[in-house]
């Protein structure tokens, strides 16, 4: 394992926590502001029969090694013929809240999942954050991580022993028969509110949790499409180009005929994200827009819903307990 | 590992013969992709190569003919691989800029300058970790050194006192341009990973006594765990960046510029040695050349005869497994 910071007492958000004295500082390493280089290095590595893990504190810092990502990494194994495998795991955390700002929120998921060669996950869940970088670790291929800063703060099951998420597979995390809402991510979370509020509308969701970006077995999505014939995708990164719009486009080719309305994404829009909480708090969409959104839809009035989340305090923060900076 | 004069000599024809009968079979359109020859470099690569032990690993660049076929890359596999066959080292999908011999140690090439720098220290790295007492050695260019990824890839080989071979083929060209508009005059490829703490030496690159006398020292350095070495050898590119052509005539350098290197040549330099020391006589010479000569025939009438990939082939392999 290396990483900035991935031994220090801060232990990337508690991730990393006893790493270093557990399996020795020669094997949990910190690096040298090298982004770049370091990925090529843990490529090298890979190349070589090691399985080891990158981890960038934030997605930002990634893009300096695009280079070794795209170009080498992601194409190792095909342009020698299928002679070498590079199973590396990079793991990014999407940064948001508390003035992250311009280049501290990026959550580049559509731009990796892109690429041929390159696997992407995103975990919602404690079990599948445990799961999906065990296959990851395990996966003779490039992995992409991209683990959420607001879900550290989540609480869950977590199965123990060598607990794997199959990559490729999303899941349906509450069945439902009116719509259906596929999240990325924090956005997951963010569906599963909106759910518990369209309840009272007499509205029941399919939320389906996508897991991977890439490869990704659409079926699941087609079969709860062809059940509910409404799609909404809620994805936690800009509209342009995005994952949703990819979802959208599948479910389009593949059940055209079951829906009965134009499905819809619930993304950031197209901007930088911006700094002041007085800007971020109506940037990124809340369950409340997911459930007005589904009674448009559906042709359900949501005016008596109401929008709870700041009643839980500031906005910019995932829970009371945070209290910044970092 | 000590190789002789004549092992040596050996290497460095097979690399000239090889990347002559690319230029004379070019024209024939068949190999369809590019292919940047080192004609003129052959003792940069023989020479470090023919000093390594068969277990370390190299890495290399665009101009890696050279140093694929010196470590002991399969010849049949490098010439089906620039026709596009499936018999290729990479099966048609690399080409001439993505050669690989894992049997030998050839760990891959990359074309995007340094790229496969930091690569190598990697797989230094996981040496390292394993207690094994192997080197990487990893080729690229005078340019190479203006990128941020070799210099993090020299910092970071520092750090962790890593078995790497930085060596750094000056051929006083990145494609057309000279070292004035990329670098301040002067100042010295080597010099810069000596400021960044490393052992560095600097030698003719076309001199494979040189070659090997400073490859001893580098690697005898970097496997008894005092860390990298930086080797610069000045050399230089007979034939055009890219392609099987002369370009002495287009601008960017002088015809009596390439001539005033090509008495240079490291094997006519060889050669002579080998002659006035009485180690070889003319005839056994030219023996040897036949030799490879039919060799490179073989290599060559293979890879015409060879199966193109078929076409679902380029849909395979996105993933391992």
């Amino acid at each position: 394992m290396i990483g900035l910071g991935t031994p220090d007492p801060k232990g990337v958000f508690g991730s990393t926590v006893g790493l270093a004295d557990k399996y020795g500082t020669e094997r949990v390493l910190d690096m040298p502001v090298s982004e770049n280089a370091l990925s090529g290095v843990v490529l090298g590595s890979a190349i070589d029969g090691m399985r080891p893990v990158l981890t960038h504190q934030r997605v930002d810092f990634s893009l300096v090694s695009f280079e070794q990502i795209i170009n080498q990494a992601a194409k190792w194994h095909y342009m020698y013929g299928g002679q070498a495998t590079a199973p590396l795991v990079i793991r990014m955390i999407v940064g948001r809240g508390w003035g992250q700002g311009p280049q501290h929120s990026q959550s580049l998921q559509s731009i990796f999942a892109h690429i041929p060669g390159l696997k992407v996950v995103m975990p919602t869940t404690p079990a599948d954050a445990k799961g999906l970088l065990l296959s990851a670790i395990f996966d003779d291929n490039p992995v992409i991580i991209l683990e959420h800063r607001w879900l550290y703060n989540i609480e869950g099951p977590v199965p123990e022993g060598d607990h794997r998420t199959p990559i490729g597979v999303p899941r349906v995390v509450r069945p439902g028969k009116d719509i259906t809402i596929v999240g990325t991510s924090y956005m997951t979370i963010e569906a599963l509110r909106a759910a518990a509020m369209l309840v009272d509308l007499g509205i029941e969701a399919e939320v389906i949790d996508l897991r991977t970006i890439n490869p990704l077995d659409h079926e699941p999505i087609i079969e709860s499409v062809r059940k509910t014939s409404h799609l909404i995708v809620a994805d936690t990164s800009w509209r342009n180009c995005g994952v949703a719009g990819e979802i959208v486009a599948r479910v389009a080719e593949d059940a055209f005929h079951y829906l009965k309305s134009a499905p819809q994404r619930v993304t950031l829009p197209d901007a930088p994200v911006p700094t002041s909480h007085a800007l971020t708090d109506e940037f990124y969409p809340r369950a409340i827009d997911i459930a007005h959104l589904a009674g448009d839809m559906m042709g359900i009035s949501t005016s008596g819903l109401s929008d709870n989340s700041a009643e839980n305090g500031m906005l910019d923060v995932p829970d009371n307990s945070f209290r910044g900076p970092f | 590992m000590t190789a002789s004069l004549l092992e040596l000599y050996r290497s460095m024809l097979l690399i000239r013969r090889v990347e002559e009968r690319i230029i004379d079979e070019y024209a024939a359109q068949e190999m369809r992709c590019p292919v940047h020859l080192c004609i003129g470099q052959e003792a940069v690569a023989s020479g470090v190569c023919a000093t390594l032990d068969p277990t370390d690993k190299v890495m290399s660049g665009h101009r890696s003919h050279g140093h694929y076929l010196a470590k002991g890359g399969d010849l049949r596999r490098m010439i089906a691989e620039i026709y596009g066959k499936r018999a290729g080292c990479s099966l048609g999908k690399g080409g001439s800029m993505h050669l690989i011999d894992l049997t030998c140690g050839f760990m891959g090439s990359a074309p995007i300058v340094a790229s496969t720098i930091p690569i190598a220290v990697g797989t230094a790295f996981a040496a390292k970790c394993r207690g094994e007492h192997r080197i990487t050695a990893v080729f690229f260019g005078d340019a190479a050194v203006e990128t941020g990824a070799f210099h993090e890839s020299v910092n970071f080989a520092l750090v962790h006192s890593l078995p790497v071979l930085f060596v750094c083929e000056d051929n006083l060209y990145s494609v057309y341009t000279p070292l004035e508009p990329r670098q301040p005059a002067g100042r010295g490829l080597a010099q810069l990973a000596a400021g960044m703490g490393m052992a560095t030496a600097k030698g003719d690159g076309n001199v494979v006594k040189d070659v090997v006398r400073l490859s001893e020292t580098a690697i005898n350095h970097a496997r008894s765990g005092q860390g990298p070495y930086f080797l610069e050898f000045t050399t230089y590119r007979w034939r055009e960046h890219c392609g099987p052509n002369f370009d002495n005539d287009i601008g960017y350098r002088t015809q009596a510029e390439f001539e005033t290197w090509q008495a240079l040549c490291p094997i006519g330099q060889c050669r002579s040695e080998l002659i006035s020391s009485g180690t070889m006589s003319e005839n056994e010479l030219v023996s040897i050349d036949r030799q490879l000569n039919d060799n490179i025939n073989a290599a060559f009438e293979a890879a015409k005869s060879a199966s193109f990939p078929a076409s679902h082939e380029a849909l395979e392999q996105v993933f391992a497994n």
